[in-house]
């Protein structure tokens, strides 16, 4: 009995052995983790139409991204001033299934981004992955320089040229004494008519300049604008107030004011405080000039410059007092409160338009004639845009790409 | 030479600025950067003559007893009283913090600066509604056409109309982005023009509105 027993436990040990030998196999024949492919082909270079600091790098991805679906989780980037290193981790994770970095520094050499400009750098981009990390090989070396013409711009640059010479051509033109049909703005054509409404009641003109700063184009425009207005305000002997919204212009403001008084030969009429700095917060400013407004009563409001969201405020108020309006703005999202709320309103363009319509200059309508030669063209490029389009031709869309630099 | 030496500052400058756009350089960029800290700083120079403008016409206005004086009166303290409670008078007087964190010119700023000017932008909601009222009466078939638009865009957000909300809400967006689109983009395509055409005449000394008498 003791002898069969001792077999079994023989046999039993046996099988345990096997069975554990088995395992060990099984476990043995389980893959170890693969290590993932590195990216290939990397190209490092200078980052072209850039100021200069910093270096755009490419590469194939790994073949175990495909798409950004496989196992790689992100790239890397090493960059070392030496071949053999030590490379430095830029700090970036670039997602997977991407396949190109703009490696950027900035200009200011005591910032700790600094990107030194004509320094050879090496680079080498590695793929992460659950399982570790694979580097591509060393690239290099390379290094930026800054550009002195944006090729990216060159559509814009051209476009600029052909202006000019179509400006300087019909000014050129204008001063020979060609005469230049300019259609007629019916905002600007009010402006005496609003001058000499203002004068029969007694009450003043209130000329808004918007919230934009000397340096804005529609604030360039306004000034112009008030200068023909002082001109004829101190020629019907009323009186202009003029609240700014920031002090440079106040000053080019007050200037403007008193060469309009001038001109018209009243330069007793003139009065510095006519003209004076409200503040530079914009609904405290809406509340000044809304009390203006309601206090004085002007019988004529211009709102001609940059206005943003108090545009309606002020409208609507100078409606409310029965004022006659005249609104102008190259700002898009306010022209329709002006639109609603004014009597008169010139739509973009016509407020860079109204100083040489005012004016009649000729040289100035000059200018306004290469405009309308230059809106011609865009028309025509834009209906063989749209012709190229429909054909699946985009090569002539293609020439009016633009590149920014960053 | 009074006047021919501001147009040629202008007429450089200018011209600079316009070549410096083409140019990404780091050089151009630092120019670019210097002219900018001098408009900074001119800037800040014209904030002095800007107060002084403001006291003098606050001033005058109380010397002379003229209507509604004595809301000069309320400028001249708001002005003078934001300026001590962020001077360091204050730091002097005892106060535990100055400048932006003193206490009197934050309770100031909170409590009476901000919501008085959250009242000021408040009142564009009325104000729209009334301009809508106006602009929307179908006075003409160009009024109605507009009323029409209007209507279908506001009601787009309206989520009680079921199925209809959905063909509301692709008519809408077609409105949006087809000849709202367009006319927009005609708009700022004449406004580019403009632009570059009155910095031209700025440029070549044609436009001089800016700088006073002829």
């Amino acid at each position: 009995m003791l002898k069969h027993i001792m077999s079994l436990m023989l046999v039993v040990m046996l099988m345990m052995t096997m069975s554990w030998a088995q395992e060990e196999a099984v476990s043995d024949s389980v893959p170890q983790a693969v290590p993932i492919s590195p990216p290939t082909n990397v190209r490092a270079f200078d980052t072209p139409y850039d100021n200069g600091h910093s270096i755009t790098l490419e590469w194939d991805l790994s073949a175990d991204d495909p798409d950004g679906k496989g196992r790689v989780l992100s790239y890397r980037i090493l960059r070392s001033d030496m071949p053999d290193g030590p490379f430095v981790d830029r700090g970036v994770a670039i997602p997977a299934g991407e396949h190109k970095h703009n490696d950027k520094g900035v200009k200011e050499s005591d910032n700790e981004n600094y990107f030194p400009k004509g320094k050879d750098f090496y680079y080498k981009v590695v793929a992460v992955s659950a399982d570790g990390e694979s580097e591509s090989a060393i690239v290099g070396p390379v290094h930026s320089a800054g550009q002195f013409f944006n090729r990216g711009l060159s559509a814009v640059a051209i476009a600029c040229l052909i202006f000019t010479v179509l400006t300087i051509y019909f000014i050129r033109k204008a001063r020979r004494g060609a005469e230049l049909y300019i259609r007629p703005l019916a905002g600007i054509d009010a402006v005496d008519e609003a001058i000499g409404r203002a004068t029969e009641m007694g009450k003043p003109i209130l000329y808004i300049m918007g919230l934009g700063t000397a340096a804005d184009i529609a604030t360039i425009a306004s000034f112009t604008i008030l200068g023909r207005v002082a001109k004829k305000v101190a020629e019907y002997q009323t009186s202009l107030i003029v609240p700014c919204y920031d002090p440079i212009v106040m000053t080019v403001a007050q200037e403007t004011v008193k060469t309009g008084y001038y001109d018209a030969g009243r330069p007793d009429a003139y009065n510095e405080d006519d003209v004076f700095f409200l503040t530079n917060q914009q609904f405290a400013y809406v509340s000044g000039v809304n009390g203006i407004m309601v206090r004085q009563k002007p019988a004529t409001n211009f709102y001609l410059g940059k206005f943003y969201a108090e545009s309606l405020i002020m409208a609507e108020t100078g409606n409310s007092i029965n004022s006659i309006q005249i609104a102008g703005t190259d700002e898009v999202t306010q022209i329709p409160f002006f639109v609603v709320a004014c009597d008169y309103t010139l739509i973009g363009e016509e407020l860079y338009a109204a100083s040489a319509y005012l004016g009649r200059e000729p040289v100035l309508l000059g200018t306004l004639k290469a405009q309308d030669w230059a809106k011609a063209c865009v028309l025509i490029c834009i209906i063989l845009g749209v012709l190229g389009a429909i054909a699946h031709q985009t090569w002539f869309t293609d020439l009016f790409k633009v590149i920014v630099s960053e | 030479m009074k006047r021919e030496i501001p147009l040629l500052i202008v007429f450089i400058g200018g011209l600079f600025m316009a070549i410096q756009f083409f140019v990404p350089d780091s050089r151009s960029e630092w120019v670019y950067e210097f002219v900018m800290d001098w408009t900074i700083i001119i800037g800040i120079f014209a904030l002095a003559l800007g107060i002084w403008s403001f006291v003098r016409v606050s001033v005058n206005k109380i010397n002379r007893r003229q209507e509604n004086w004595q809301y000069s009166i309320i400028s001249l303290i708001g002005l003078f009283g934001m300026i001590l409670f962020g001077s360091s008078v204050m730091g002097w007087l005892g106060a535990e913090s100055v400048g932006l964190e003193s206490f009197m010119f934050r309770q100031v700023f909170n409590n009476i600066i901000i919501p008085l000017h959250a009242t000021t932008f408040s009142l564009l909601a009325f104000f729209m509604a009334s301009a809508a009222f106006r602009a929307f009466r179908a006075h003409s078939l160009l009024a109605t056409v507009l009323l029409f638009a209007a209507l279908i865009v506001m009601l787009r957000f309206n989520p009680y109309l079921g199925p209809v909300g959905n063909l509301i809400g692709d008519a809408a967006s077609w409105i949006l982005n087809v000849p709202n689109m367009a006319a927009k983009r005609a708009i700022v395509i004449g406004i580019g023009l403009g632009m570059v055409a009155t910095a031209l005449k700025v440029i070549l000394g044609i436009e001089r509105g800016y700088m006073g008498s002829d």
